[in-house]
């Protein structure tokens, strides 16, 4: 009977999540998916179920190029910014004072609060033929032709990893606090030197941190279509930006749905390949 | 041993759900169109008629909320409205060479023709072809400009610009950008290969492969309106290929060496129209809106517009613009361009998949 009571409690509480994500989410998909095996026939779409749009997204040149650069960004941005956050976070945990601590953790996430395309106007500006850096170094004599930064993969992944930085330094920072001393220590008594304990104690226990904020950074950089339209120039696609040149340009839903499948299906992976390295189901 | 990673775990879990919570309210909120307000007017337009300089007369004078959401390219746009409810929007602002296609889907309502000012109009912008079928008019044209070659006569010389082959000499190698979009880049290309764009067909379109490519080669961004200007604007490129008076009107208050120019192979005319939909239950309010939009005052507020300016298909508008404003737009020019230039190619379905795979093929060189 008590049974019986909690569990009409329980599907209770989670009814409203279960209504909404089925709602927003679950049907959304499912229409999606059914729409990425209809076809455009002129400018009509038929629907069925046709492989067709799945076939030219791994067959056409010009279409796996924009899956292949879309991997190739990601995996450049989340190593990157996992180099970098890491010693950022760690300084951060154990060098910065305890007092200081917040104050430099709100300072690490200022950029959050500027508008996400004016940031990356900014760094046009700063990349350009004659922003800053060029400018610097021409004035100090280190080039006399200015560089060619803006407009390329270069800028994309800068104004990518200036972003997710701050996130994954958010992940690890947490991590590392929560960390008790005692390994270090326990590690060092038995004779392990810094090297060590940090590659055979402090690295494997401050993993969640790190590839829960190398999940996100990963998530939210391959499915983000407004940085290297601004950054990249244009000069490769993502494959968000096909995805956007579909809807906009040709109205081929079709065709934008099964590349959002497809994307959404690299989304599923990375999210299978985290939950048993992590063991996320435990949470 | 694992107490505490997964603890951390879960703390960089909320950590990072409250990063991503700041992320998600820095994105840009979209525009949604407000409904179901009786005084209420909902147009799908481009972004020139955003400006409140251009609707706020009109909302004051028939107490009336313009409701106004941008799109790029036509088939957004017809995207958009194939989604919506019937009545959902009552204006559409549309490139004058699709209004074809949009009367062919039935959307379009007729507008009073005799109550539209068209004779002020210069006469090559009335479009009856384009606006008109079967003598019932549709759209009317509201505002046109040039796709040709917008550059920096700071660090470009003039007369290279009068010559659209300059560009492939190498002369200006890095320095160029593309406008993208492919309609007037691949209408510049076909002029420069001696093909009027009324011509252009699957297999005149094969042969603009090569150029389209090599110009491609030669440039350093191939970039959308914002994108452009801020291009040329820092210097990043001297010259954009598809620009013209919209892209260098609006920057000519900071920068004067700003300027653009018909090459002798000639330009590509473009031209938006607007119109009343079918499925308006506020046809009377809607058609007032095109009828101020029309009319010198309304003409002479789009053609300087925030987002872009570009001629007014009127010329009474010259009446109401300032001396400045008209030599922005080289207004005693407009004569001469207009015999220079050719409308927007028309492509069917299957010509406009062709063109945009070329595009596509282009851009991930």
């Amino acid at each position: 009977m008590a049974r019986a009571h909690d569990n009409r409690q329980g599907w209770g509480l989670v009814a409203p999540a279960l209504i909404w994500t089925t709602a927003f989410f679950v049907v959304p998909f499912l229409m999606m998916l059914a729409l990425s095996f209809a076809k455009m026939e002129g400018r009509s779409v038929v629907t069925g179920f046709f492989p067709d749009n799945y076939i030219r997204i791994f067959t056409e040149p010009s279409l796996l190029r924009g899956l292949v650069v879309s991997l190739e960004i990601t995996v450049t941005v989340t190593v990157i910014s996992m180099v970098l956050a890491y010693p950022l976070a760690w300084i951060i945990a154990f060098r910065v004072p305890e007092r200081w601590q917040r104050l430099v953790l709100i300072l690490t996430i200022l950029p959050f609060w500027t508008s996400y395309v004016v940031r990356s106007y900014s760094w046009l500006l700063v990349l350009g033929q004659n922003g800053v850096i060029n400018k610097t170094l021409m004035t100090l004599g280190v080039i006399s032709e200015p560089i060619s930064m803006s407009a390329s993969r270069f800028a994309t992944v800068t104004g990518f990893v200036h972003f997710f930085v701050m996130l994954l330094t958010l992940t690890i920072y947490a991590n590392l606090k929560e960390l008790s001393p005692n390994y270090a220590r326990a590690a060092q008594d038995l004779g392990a030197g810094r090297l060590a304990t940090f590659r055979h104690v402090i690295l494997p226990l401050t993993l969640p941190g790190l590839m829960t904020g190398a999940f996100l950074t990963l998530v939210l950089c391959i499915g983000d279509y407004i940085t290297p339209q601004i950054l990249g120039g244009n000069n490769e696609l993502t494959l968000p930006q096909l995805i956007m040149m579909q809807l906009g340009r040709r109205g081929d839903f079709p065709m934008a749905s099964a590349m959002a499948v497809v994307l959404m299906g690299i989304v599923t992976l990375a999210y299978l390949f985290s939950a048993r390295w992590l063991r996320i189901d435990r949470l | 041993m694992t107490a505490a990673p997964v603890s951390a775990f879960r703390k960089s879990i909320s950590l990072s759900l409250l990063a991503a919570t700041a992320l998600t309210a820095a994105a840009p909120a979209t525009i949604a169109p407000a409904f179901a307000q009786s005084q209420e007017l909902n147009a799908l337009v481009w972004c020139d008629h955003t400006d409140p300089e251009l609707v706020q007369p009109f909302e004051e004078e028939h107490d009336v909320r313009v409701n106004l959401r941008e799109y790029e390219g036509t088939a957004a746009g017809l995207a958009i409205l194939e989604q919506s409810r019937p009545g959902d929007w009552d204006v559409l602002v549309i490139d004058a060479v699709d209004v074809g296609r949009a009367v062919d889907l039935g959307i379009m309502a007729a507008l009073p023709a005799d109550e539209l000012p068209t004779g002020d109009f210069f006469p090559e912008l009335v479009m009856e072809d384009l606006n008109t079928r079967d003598g019932t008019t549709y759209a009317v044209t509201e505002k046109f400009g040039y796709n040709t070659i917008a550059y920096n006569k700071a660090a470009v010389d003039p007369a290279d610009m009068t010559n659209f082959e300059t560009l492939f000499s190498g002369k200006y190698d890095g320095r160029i950008a593309i406008y993208d979009y492919y309609l007037p880049v691949l209408g510049m290309l076909s002029l420069s290969e001696g093909i009027d764009t009324g011509d252009l067909d699957a297999e005149a379109l094969e042969t603009l492969r090569e150029p389209l490519f090599d110009l491609r080669a030669r440039s350093s961004q191939v970039s959308e309106v914002v994108a452009s200007q801020t291009a040329l604007a820092t210097g990043e490129v001297d010259i954009l290929v598809g620009g013209g008076e919209w892209l260098t009107a609006v920057l000519a208050s900071e920068n004067a060496d700003l300027d653009w120019t018909i090459p002798e192979q000639g330009g590509v005319l473009w031209a938006q129209s607007i119109g009343v939909l079918e499925s308006s239950e506020n046809k009377d309010l809607a058609t007032e809106f095109v009828k101020y939009i029309v009319s010198p005052e309304g003409q002479a507020r789009l053609a300087t517009s925030s987002c872009y300016w570009g001629m007014p298909a009127n010329a009474a508008a010259g009446d109401v613009l300032t001396d400045e404003e008209k030599t922005v737009l080289r207004w005693d020019d407009q004569p001469d361009f207009l015999t220079r230039v050719q409308r927007y190619p028309v492509p069917d379905a299957e010509l406009d998949t062709a063109m945009q795979d070329l595009w596509t093929d282009m851009l991930q060189q």
